[in-house]
């Protein structure tokens, strides 16, 4: 059975149980992001990499007039807020305590960095895309990825109580 | 000292403004975001009970999309910005 790794503290705030490992993956995932989001922001074209996209979805899909406007004014700040969250994740992932803000933080940072894998993984609602072998060469990303969605589930179910 | 007008200009027809049309904003389905995150991001975000942000969500899982707030052009892109902000696939268009 899987021990939950993340509780509302009786003392307000929750309280985090995470093995060493997944630690570890948890540093890992956000410098990562946040080498991609700054390369989305210096591309001057919109859309080149249609995961890191998927984080600066279109307001106006019909209007692309509005849409340029729309993202002229509102980009920088969309970036700005996730990497906001993102820093918060870097900053504390080593920790044991957290506040509801800094969780917060982690359940949008995580599930940006999910949104970028599943992307890429072509991820579907039926989940006929799963590799079917420990061989095949994306079964660690699909790890990876599932991990965070357990982990995301755990947060929320946290954060709901 | 002012007096008061005796005769007061009635304000023509013309000069009324009519609201705009509301705008609506959508979320669509995609296949990543989770069913409890998309329910505790509606309640956060727009202050709506438990059930309707699970009607709201079961919406858009069963039929591709739902309308999940609408008003001024203004609000509207506020409400898309913080649906993008945690990564919900949110546009907006006039109600028709």
């Amino acid at each position: 059975m899987i021990r939950r790794r993340v509780k509302r503290s009786r003392g307000g705030g929750f309280d985090l149980r995470i093995p060493a490992d997944e630690r570890e993956l948890l540093r890992s995932v956000g410098p990562q992001l946040r080498e991609l989001l700054v390369r989305e922001a210096s591309t001057a074209q919109q859309g080149e990499d249609s995961a890191v996209s998927r984080l600066f979805p279109v307001a106006y899909p019909e209007d692309e007039d509005r849409q340029t406007e729309y993202r002229l004014l509102v980009h920088d700040e969309l970036l700005a807020s996730h990497l906001g969250a993102l820093a918060v994740l870097e900053e504390t992932a080593d920790s044991d305590h957290l506040d509801e803000d800094q969780l917060q933080a982690w359940m949008r940072a995580l599930n940006h960095v999910r949104l970028v894998l599943g992307t890429r993984l072509d991820v579907t609602e039926e989940g006929d895309e799963r590799p079917r072998s420990s061989r095949d060469p994306r079964a660690p990303a699909f790890a990876v990825y599932d991990y965070l969605t357990y982990l995301q589930g755990d947060i929320i179910e946290a954060l709901s109580v | 000292m002012t007096a008061v007008p005796v005769e007061v200009k009635e304000p023509e027809i013309e000069d009324v403004v009519v609201p705009d049309r509301p705008w609506i904003v959508i979320v669509w389905n995609d296949p990543i975001n989770l069913m409890s995150y998309v329910t505790f991001v509606f309640q956060k975000l727009f202050g709506y009970s438990l059930e309707k942000a699970t009607k709201l969500m079961l919406d858009v899982h069963e039929k591709g999309r739902a309308v999940v707030s609408s008003g001024s052009r203004e609000k509207a892109e506020l409400d898309v910005f913080r649906l993008h902000e945690h990564g919900l696939w949110a546009t907006m268009e006039h109600d028709s």
